[in-house]
């Protein structure tokens, strides 16, 4: 028999390791799968796209519906990727790993969350001002648009995060998702909607912004330890 | 056999009076039973009688509804992290990633386990399962057995103390197995602690073997 190989040291866990581990891994997954990302991204170029297609091209009324329209459309595209958030995860015992791992969970919750941001919320965000160009959106308000979604979508991602991860070994779970996901947006839509529109008509986007803000600080700090808890139950 | 830790305390780990239910049912209640430094316990039963959930208890993923579990002399929920840290959990679920190769899923299953290794580290434990002309493969391409394998390469460069493994030969081809008690005869060896539900006869040549019947 070989002599035992010398041991290393004991492993520990810290919330940069875990976060970073996630993050690592779950974008060289997305990478290896594009597809995802793109259909995101597809998906809210295409809805946004409709729309002038079925009004009609009448400037003013694209211009006074454009930041909703494009909102929602973002709003919904975040969604669709959240579904696969942590199922599959779930379903090949990576989660149970996470769980088990030293790292805390608010490290690897978070750093999975950041990372859905990075291919879903983000690409919306980069492309919003192009798809605000058929509404014929003035520059500013393209601007405030952006702004908007770049505070709004991680808000959303968190939420979604949260909800996926509650979820999770439901029957029918993505039907039960869209039910708990898409009321809790409501709040983000209306004010990161309304921030681009107050811009539009001449008003102040800073209240609309900084709620939105607010709204991000404290989604940071409660939802990734809602995420860790909720896949400890759902582990169980 | 020297202590691994800081704590000075043994490596021990105490199960006292546990008990489970699965819904209305009873799983098992009153288990106890002991495991030090170069033992290996073998939980054994029919199918159905709660060997998976006992180990999952052990481990602290699923709560038991009785009892306690000691790790070190301290119960394992005041330190979870602790507990973690020195736990290493072979479940039924690979936990791989059919889209990263089999070098990608052993880094980032021994980063989650807050182990750093360095990659030539990472491809030796590939080559000494069996897997160095393999390596880059993505994980789907593997077969059942070749998976299992790269669970056993991450149980090389763990240093958790204590193995904590649901049938770990499941799969396994006969040199697969030899490998595995190979493994586990080294860790036993370096006074590791293992666990394991199986049906198999498990004969490490070090270290000390023995039963836990559930009925």
């Amino acid at each position: 028999m070989s002599a035992p190989a010398p041991k290393r040291h004991q492993a520990s866990g810290s919330f940069s390791g875990g976060f970073s581990w996630a993050m690592a891994r779950d974008l060289r997954l997305a990478w290896r799968h594009p597809d995802e990302a793109v259909l995101t991204v597809a998906f809210f170029a295409l809805v946004a796209s409709l729309f002038p297609l079925g009004i009609g091209a009448e400037p003013q009324l694209l211009a006074r519906i454009g930041p909703g329209v494009i909102w929602v459309g973002a709003l919904l595209a975040a969604f669709l990727a959240l579904p696969g958030l942590f199922a599959a995860d779930y379903a090949d015992g990576s989660l149970e790993q996470m769980t088990l791992s030293p790292h805390p969970a608010l490290g690897w919750a978070a750093g999975k969350v950041a990372a859905h941001w990075i291919v879903s919320g983000l690409p919306l965000t980069l492309l919003s001002p192009l798809i605000g160009l058929q509404y014929g959106l003035s520059p500013d308000t393209l601007g405030v648009q952006a702004l908007s979604l770049l505070i709004g979508t991680p808000v959303l991602s968190l939420l979604g995060g949260a909800c996926a991860a509650l979820a999770l070994g439901a029957r029918g779970g993505g039907m039960l998702l869209a039910l708990l996901a898409l009321p809790l947006f409501v709040p983000v839509l209306i004010f990161g909607a309304g921030a681009a529109e107050a811009q539009a008509t001449g008003l102040s986007a800073t209240p609309h912004l900084s709620l939105l803000g607010a709204a991000l600080i404290a989604a940071l700090v409660g939802l990734p330890v809602a995420v860790g808890a909720a896949v400890r139950i759902a582990v169980d | 056999m020297t202590s691994r830790h800081r704590s000075g305390a043994p490596d021990v780990l105490q199960v006292r009076d546990l008990a489970c239910r699965r819904g209305p049912a009873l799983l098992f209640s009153g288990i106890d039973f002991e495991v030090a430094g170069g033992e290996l316990l073998c939980v054994r039963g029919p199918n159905g009688c709660g060997k998976t959930t006992l180990l999952r208890c052990v481990t602290g993923l699923t709560r038991p509804d009785g009892g306690t579990i000691l790790w070190r002399g301290e119960p394992a929920q005041t330190d979870p992290e602790r507990m973690r840290a020195g736990t290493a959990y072979a479940g039924h679920l690979p936990s791989l990633k059919d889209d990263l190769s089999a070098e990608e899923n052993l880094e980032f299953a021994l980063r989650l386990r807050g182990v750093a290794t360095t990659a030539e580290e990472r491809r030796e434990a590939l080559a000494a399962v069996g897997l160095e002309k393999r390596r880059r493969i993505p994980a789907r391409r593997l077969s059942a057995g070749q998976r299992r394998r790269i669970g056993l390469a991450r149980l090389a460069l763990d240093p958790a103390d204590l193995w904590v493994l649901d049938e770990p030969l499941t799969a396994l081809d006969d040199a697969g197995q030899e490998l595995f008690v190979d493994l586990l005869d080294r860790h036993l060896a370096g006074g590791g602690l293992a666990l394991a539900a199986t049906h198999h006869r498990l004969a490490p040549a070090s270290g000390v073997v023995r039963e836990l019947r559930l009925a």
